[in-house]
C-alpha cells in the first residue's frame, strides 16, 4: 500500500526525523493560510499523489509570495498530473502540501528496502541525492553505498556512521545522520514498510539534516496488524478497475489490450497472457480468481473485466486443484444469461471436475467457445478478436 | 526414490482443526500419505480425520515421531507456527498459507539459522502448493489424479503451472517422481537451487522441470548452479513476458523491480547456462521427452 508524501512525513517526523514545518490544503485559501502560518518568505506547493518524479511533471512549485501560493495551488487542484510512472491517465491531485522552502547545501539519497536474496532489510544511500535511485546506479555504480542489516540486531550505530562517512557527511553531521538511519529503520519494522525513501535529504545552510521529500509503502499482508496505517489508504490514487477488485477479494492488474482474463493462480495467468500475446492478441488485464472459487466469484470477476471497455473477447483458464471446473462453469453459465454480453468468450477448463463443467457448458448451450488446452485457449481468444475486427 | 517424501514419511498437520486443513488432511489420508497426526493448540487429546490432536509440535513428535509437517495456518500466526516446527525437530515443512507478512518471514529466515546447516529444516513455500511424489505420497493441496509416477523432477513457483507441465507430461506417458512448489513469496523457504540439488542426487530423476516466473534472482542462481555441477538435463519455463514493470501479478513476489527480474532477462540467463528453455507454457509435453531421449 502506498501513502503521501505528507503521512509519511508525519510518521517519520513521530519518530524524530526533521521535516521542513508544513501544513495539508484542500483548496487555494487553505494553501495561502498555510503559508502564512509557516512564516517566512518562500514555500513549496506540492501535488499529493501517489508517484515519484513529481517534480519534473510540473507538480511542485516554489513560491515567493502568498499570491504565488494561491495561483499554484489553484492550478493543482483537480488537475491530473502526468509523470513517468503514472501512465498516462495521470493521477488526480486533490491534496497539497504547502512547505517551508529549504535551502540545501548538498543532497543526499537514502533508502530502505527489503532485499530478496539476503532476506533482509538493506539501506541504500548516495551523496548524489535528487535524482532516482535506478539513474544514480546506472550513471555510477559506485556511487551507491548498501548495507544489509542483521534483523536479530537491527541498524547498529557503527553501520549507520559507516554509511554517513561513505556519502562524504562532515564529522559534525555524522550523529544526526545515525539518528535519523536508527529512526527510519525503527519506523520501517515497526510499521512493516516494504520502502522508505528519503529524497533528497538535504544538508542546510546551518548544518541540519532535513527530509524534503518522503516516500513509504507498505506490506499489504502486514495491514492487520496497523489500522493506523490502513487508515492512510487514498482511493483516489488507485485504478478504479483495481479498486474495485481489491474490495471485492480478487487480484487484478489492468493492463492495455482487448482480451479479458479471468483465470486462477497468478503464475497459470502470466502464462495464459504470454499465450494469448504469443498468439498475436493483447491481454486487457491479468486477474487471479484464486482458489475455491465459486460460481458468485467468477460473476463478479466477469463484471470486473466486462467494466473494461477495451474488453472484446472473454477469455476463461481454469486449472482447477482446490477449484472446481463445475461451480467455475457455473458461474461461466449465470455470466452469459444475466450480463448480455456482447462479446465472444472463449473457455478452457481442466482438471478437477471438469467432465461436469464441460457438460454444465454444453447442455445451458450460450455459445461458448471451448478449448481443450492452453495453446487453444490462446488461439481461440485471439481468432475471436480478430473475427470481430473482420 | 522419490525426494522430500515417500509413503513411510511420518507428518503431522499444524492447524488441522481448521476448515481447510480438514479438506486437505482428508484428501492426504486418502492418497496414501502417513499423516500421523495434528497440532491445534488448546484441542490437545482429542482426535481429528481419524488421527491424535496434539497442543503443541514437541508434544506431537515425541508421541509420533514425524519427521514432516504441513502448515494450514492462517498468516498472522504462520510464521510462529514454522518456527515451532523447526524447534520440534521437522526435517521438512510446507507452508501452503498465503499472506504471510514479509518481515515474519524475515524473522523465520534468521530463527533457522538457529541449526546447522546439515540439521536446519527445509521449508516448502510458504504460499505454495506443496510437494507430491506421485503413487506414494502428498503434502499438498494438488490434485493427485493429474500425477503420474515417473522419472521427471518439478520445482515450480506456482501450483497451477505446475500443475499445468504434470498434466501435460501425463499426456505423453511421462510421468514424475517429486513435484515441489516453492511458492510465490518474496521471501521463501528454500529455493529453486535447494531442490536442483536433491533431484541431482536422486537416483529416479532423469530430468527436471523448473518453473519461474517474474520477481527475483533465484532462477538465475539455480541456472548456473545447473551449468557448473549438475549431469541432469533442465528444463526452464519463466511465465510474465508480458508483465509490466513495477506491478505485483498476483504473487506478491511476483514484482520486476530492479535489473535481471524480468522473464527476458531471466530466459537468457538459463539459455546461456544450458538450461532447455520452453517458450510457451503449451509446449512442456513436446520439449521435456526431446529431452528424456537424448
Amino acid at each position: 500500500m502506498e501513502i503521501h508524501e505528507y503521512q509519511a512525513k508525519a510518521i517519520l517526523a513521530d519518530y524524530g526525523v526533521a521535516i521542513p514545518d508544513g501544513g495539508l490544503a484542500y483548496s487555494p485559501e487553505q494553501a495561502t493560510y498555510r503559508a502564512s502560518e509557516i512564516g517566512g518568505e518562500q514555500w513549496v506547493v506540492k501535488a499529493q499523489i501517489h508517484s515519484g518524479a513529481r517534480g519534473q511533471a510540473g507538480g511542485i512549485k516554489l513560491c515567493g509570495d502568498e499570491r504565488e501560493v494561491w495561483e499554484a495551488a489553484d492550478e493543482l487542484l483537480g488537475k491530473r498530473l502526468v509523470t513517468n510512472q503514472t501512465g498516462e491517465r495521470g493521477k488526480g491531485v486533490y491534496r497539497l502540501y504547502v512547505e517551508a522552502a529549504v535551502s540545501a547545501v548538498s543532497e543526499i539519497y537514502l533508502g530502505f528496502v527489503l532485499d530478496r536474496s539476503a532476506e533482509r532489510v538493506m539501506v541504500v544511500a548516495s551523496a548524489e541525492g535528487g535524482m532516482a535511485i535506478e539513474e544514480i546506479a546506472a550513471r555510477d555504480p559506485a556511487a551507491v553505498v548498501r548495507v544489509n542489516v542483521e534483523p536479530a540486531v537491527g541498524l547498529q550505530a557503527f553501520e549507520a556512521r559507516e554509511i554517513a562517512f561513505a556519502v562524504g557527511l562532515e564529522a559534525s553531521l555524522v550523529p544526526q545522520a545515525v539518528q535519523m538511519m536508527s529512526a527510519c529503520y525503527r519506523a520501517f519494522g515497526d510499521l512493516d514498510a516494504t520502502m522508505l525513501e528519503i529524497n533528497p535529504l538535504a544538508v542546510t545552510a546551518d548544518n541540519r539534516l532535513v527530509a524534503l521529500d518522503a516516500k513509504m509503502t507498505f506490506d499489504d499482508n502486514a495491514l492487520f496488524r496497523h489500522q493506523d496505517v490502513s487508515e492512510l489508504r487514498d482511493k483516489s490514487q488507485e485504478d478504479p478497475r483495481e479498486r474495485t477488485a481489491t474490495d471485492r477479494g480478487l487480484s487484478y492488474v489492468g493492463l492495455d489490450g482487448n482480451i479479458g482474463c479471468i483465470i486462477n493462480g497468478a503464475g497459470l495467468a502470466m502464462a495464459t497472457m504470454d499465450m494469448i500475446k504469443h498468439a498475436g492478441g493483447e491481454p486487457a488485464n491479468f486477474l487471479d480468481i484464486g482458489g475455491g472459487a465459486s460460481p458468485e466469484r467468477v460473476l463478479k470477476a466477469f463484471r470486473l473485466v466486462l467494466s473494461d471497455d477495451n474488453v472484446e473477447a472473454v477469455l476463461v483458464n481454469i486449472f482447477a486443484g482446490i477449484n472446481r471446473c463445475d461451480w467455475v462453469a457455473e458461474g461461466v453459465v449465470q455470466a452469459l444469461e444475466q450480463l448480455d454480453l456482447e462479446v465472444p468468450v472463449v473457455v478452457r477448463l481442466s482438471g478437477t471436475n471438469v467432465e461436469e463443467g464441460r457438460r454444465i457448458l454444453a447442455e445451458a448451450d450460450v455459445g461458448v467457445i471451448t478449448a481443450d488446452s492452453l495453446v487453444e485457449a490462446g488461439t481461440k481468444a485471439a481468432a475471436a478478436v480478430r473475427g470481430r475486427a473482420a | 526414490m522419490s525426494v522430500i517424501l515417500d509413503e513411510t514419511t511420518p507428518v503431522l498437520v499444524q492447524g488441522i482443526t481448521g476448515r481447510i486443513a480438514t479438506f486437505h488432511t482428508a484428501e492426504m489420508l486418502e492418497y496414501g500419505t502417513n499423516v500421523v497426526g495434528g497440532v491445534t493448540p488448546g484441542r490437545g487429546g482429542g482426535s481429528h480425520c481419524g488421527v491424535p490432536v496434539f497442543d503443541t509440535m514437541k508434544q506431537a513428535v515425541a508421541a509420533t515421531e514425524a519427521t514432516a509437517s504441513i502448515v494450514f495456518v492462517p498468516p498472522p500466526f504462520a510464521a510462529d507456527a514454522i518456527m515451532e516446527a523447526a524447534d520440534a525437530g521437522i526435517e521438512y515443512c510446507v507452508c501452503i498459507t498465503e499472506g504471510i507478512p514479509v518481515q515474519d518471514m524475515i524473522k523465520v529466515k534468521r530463527y533457522q539459522r538457529r541449526y546447522q546447516h546439515a540439521s536446519r529444516m527445509c521449508l516448502i513455500g510458504p504460499n505454495c502448493a506443496g510437494v507430491i511424489s506421485p503413487g506414494r505420497a502428498m503434502m499438498g493441496i494438488m490434485p493427485p489424479h493429474i500425477y503420474e509416477r515417473g522419472p521427471v523432477g518439478i520445482v515450480s513457483r506456482s501450483g497451477t503451472l505446475g500443475y499445468e507441465a504434470a498434466s501435460q507430461l501425463k499426456a505423453v506417458g511421462i510421468g514424475v517422481s517429486t513435484s515441489v512448489g516453492i511458492g510465490g513469496d518474496p521471501i521463501n523457504g528454500s529455493s529453486f537451487l535447494d531442490h536442483l540439488k536433491r533431484f541431482e542426487a536422486d537416483g529416479e530423476t532423469e530430468a527436471i522441470v523448473m518453473i519461474g516466473e517474474i520477481g527475483g534472482l533465484q532462477e538465475a542462481q539455480a541456472a548456473q548452479y545447473a551449468r557448473d555441477h549438475m549431469h541432469k538435463p533442465v528444463v526452464g519455463y519463466i511465465a510474465g513476458l508480458t508483465a509490466p514493470k513495477g506491478r505485483t501479478m498476483g504473487h506478491a513476489g511476483a514484482i520486476v523491480s530492479t535489473v535481471g527480474e524480468s522473464a527476458a532477462e531471466k530466459v537468457e540467463l538459463m539459455r546461456e547456462c544450458g538450461v532447455k528453455i520452453v517458450k510457451l507454457p503449451s509446449d512442456f509435453g513436446t520439449i521435456v521427452p526431446k529431452v528424456l531421449r537424448r
